[in-house]
């Protein structure tokens, strides 16, 4: 399979002398008695409210001196029991609860849900749908992970491409209203299709975001790639190895950065991803560094794949032509008798599901994200609908990447796993 | 309050769901299990624990598989190189309702071979109990406490096994049993004089900050009401309902 080592070549150490150069030799040793000192361990409460988690995430930890011996993290404080509230609403009705989940890359979100309730049912979306949604997807995950970037460099100290990221970000939320009529919340996805097709010149919109955002991505990478803060605080900072990777649960960018080249994307194929091309990016030392570099590398594939995904936009129609699961046009609902009563069918009963159950993984800006639905015979509402949220999964293992780590790596170590705790607490 | 007009929402909202009934519990296995290598020797290897076996959605390979020898046939399948499940994706528990057993559902992928499989464990409502997969899959861990705080299933072995999405005193149940109102067990009134009378800073002392500890929590303090709290929400239009 196509993969690809992302790696750039810097002094390893973290040691800095002045001017930013290589540090020099040690000072002479000096000998005095060390003075005794009290070896308390300290307890330390970091968050939950603190701009460092990224969200409302607790972390206590323990500390030896300013060492990190062990991170216990609590969460819970966002839950608002979706996969509840899921159980009392139609099919439809749900594809608004999902865009709350990750709210930086909600039409991954809505998409997936869709996907998988469509496969339960064995529908076919159009040509159309498929690549429009690709489109859709691959532009959130720009999205998902320019905030990553912004939010993570701030962390180590570095504004600059905060500013950057979140100018690009800009575009793409006006590229969602544009879509959608709404920044964040786009809900953009229904069964069978989407709820509008592409508006008049959004695709114009969209190419103009692609001309200029590999130039502010270059920018950025001029900031921080090579820079010698920012390698010191990353480098060699929360590594893990790739069989530990796996068996902790990493997925997306954090596993690929630990050398393992699983993609969901690749290995298990959705919406024709095979015959695209492109390249899974992977690292070798699955420290902070190397996610940094997987992500930013992704942002750039994720371009080509928007692009690759224009061109071959087919035309036609981009919801399915089956009364029973497409709501009918306002006009046809209003004139027509027969479409008038499948509107009425479809919004008061909705569509009836077979009974079984669907795990759709897709690989989404955080890693792999499986909506898992439950119906039986005839359902309307489903009688279990379960995300398997990847951040959930890649935050569990902080305490083990944390451990041995000074308390201001553990700051690096959280921010670089790219977690958004929307859909960690659902 | 209780006899005035309910809106559609509340008649939902505040009992348990309608159970399915037992439909699902006779169905039969089908599709073909030479086609899922995986399949194919688990029926070999242990003819007695299969139950039955599904293709769910077209292609997802289901087995459901009795909580008797669970850890042992996950064992096996994680460590025999012919399956080498080495991802365990997700854990969760499905429940649907009507005295039905509530299950416990693994996804698990191989990269080594790139396949997927989902086995199904059924758990009977007396024992709600099965066996931790944590020395497995390192995964499991948050995944399990998760089933623990929404369905109520103890995981035999998890090393620490605490709510993880509710509060650690959280005392009206488990959350995604069909048998749990969308609303709550306890009415809205003694749900927010429960909020009112909570301390804060509990949360914060020292001896509950021990890392990585089960806290204890003593429910009949929490259930215990203070007299004058009543007073404070008589005459309030808070809907004082049926309570536990």
């Amino acid at each position: 399979m196509a993969s690809k080592t992302v790696e750039f070549q810097v002094g390893q150490g973290s040691e800095m002398g002045v001017g930013g150069g290589g540090a020099l030799s040690p000072l002479a040793p000096f000998d005095i008695d060390e003075p005794e000192l009290g070896t308390e361990q300290m307890l330390i409460n970091i968050g939950p409210q603190h701009p460092a988690t990224h969200g409302v995430l607790r972390l206590v930890c323990e500390l030896d001196g300013e060492t990190v011996t062990s991170v216990t993290p609590h969460i819970g404080y966002l839950h608002s029991s979706f996969e509840k509230l899921g159980e009392y609403r139609t099919w439809n009705q749900i594809v608004p609860l999902t865009d709350r989940m990750d709210y930086l890359a909600p039409l991954i979100y809505n998409c997936a849900y869709v996907m998988s309730v469509e496969k339960l049912m064995g529908i076919d979306v159009t040509e159309r749908c498929k690549v429009v949604r690709v489109i859709l997807m691959e532009l959130d995950r720009i999205f998902g992970h320019l905030l990553w970037l912004g939010t993570t460099a701030i962390d180590v100290g570095a504004f600059t491409p905060f500013l950057y990221s979140f100018q690009q970000r800009e575009k793409i939320y006006s590229l969602h209203e544009a879509l959608t009529g709404a920044r964040i919340t786009t809900s953009a996805t229904r069964v069978g299709g989407m709820m509008a097709d592409l508006p008049e010149g959004w695709l114009g919109q969209l190419g103009e975001f692609l001309d200029n955002f590999p130039k502010t991505l270059s920018e950025v990478h001029h900031l921080l790639t090579g820079n010698q803060i920012h390698i010191g605080r990353t480098q060699g900072i929360g590594a893990i190895s790739a069989d530990d990777a796996i068996n902790f649960g990493f997925t997306g960018p954090n596993l690929r950065a630990a050398g393992v080249p699983y993609d969901v994307r690749k290995d298990r194929p959705y919406y024709d991803y095979e015959t695209y091309d492109f390249e899974v990016p992977v690292g070798q030392h699955g420290d902070c560094y190397d996610r940094y570099l997987c992500r930013m590398e992704e942002m750039e594939q994720s371009v080509s794949l928007i692009r690759q995904a224009m061109s071959r936009l087919p035309g036609g129609p981009i919801n399915v032509e089956d009364p029973g699961i497409t709501l009918p046009s306002k006009t046809d609902a209003m004139s027509d008798m027969e479409s008038m009563i499948h509107h009425f069918k479809l919004i008061t009963d909705g569509i009836p599901a077979p009974a079984g159950d669907c795990y759709m993984p897709i690989e989404a800006s955080k890693g792999e994200l499986g909506m898992y639905v439950v119906a039986e015979e005839g359902d309307t509402k489903p009688v279990r609908w379960r995300v398997r949220p990847p951040s959930f999964v890649n935050l569990s293992v902080i305490p083990k990447l944390a451990e041995g780590h000074l308390v201001s790596d553990l700051i690096m170590i959280n921010a670089s796993l790219d977690i958004v705790l929307g859909e960690i607490d659902r | 309050m209780a006899d005035q007009q309910k809106s559609d929402l509340d008649v939902v909202a505040d009992g348990p769901l309608e159970s399915v009934g037992e439909q699902a519990l006779i169905e039969t296995s089908s599709g073909d299990p030479s086609l899922h290598p995986s399949v194919e020797s688990l029926l070999e290897k242990f003819p007695d624990e299969v139950q039955r076996y599904q293709i769910a959605a077209g292609d997802q390979w289901v087995v459901w598989v009795g909580p008797d020898r669970i850890h042992e046939i996950l064992t096996w399948l994680k460590d025999d190189e012919a399956q080498a499940y080495d991802m365990m994706s997700d854990v969760t528990g499905v429940d649907y309702g009507g005295g039905r057993p509530v299950e416990v559902v693994y996804q698990m992928f191989s990269t080594i071979h790139g396949r997927a499989l989902r086995i199904r464990c059924p758990i009977p409502l007396e024992s709600m109990a099965t066996d931790s997969v944590y020395d497995l899959w390192k995964s499991a861990d948050w995944l399990e406490r998760e089933v623990y705080d929404l369905f109520g299933i103890t995981f035999n072995g998890h090393p620490d096994l605490r709510r993880i999405l509710m509060p650690d005193d959280y005392a009206e149940g488990h959350p995604l049993r069909k048998d749990f109102p969308l609303r709550g067990r306890f009415s809205r009134a003694e749900q927010t004089r429960l909020a009112l009378t909570q301390d804060v800073e509990r949360f914060y002392s020292t001896e509950d900050l021990k890392a990585g500890e089960p806290q204890e929590v003593d429910t009949d303090e929490l259930s215990a009401v203070p007299e004058n709290a009543s007073d404070d929400l008589s005459g309030s239009d808070l809907d004082d309902g049926e309570g536990l």
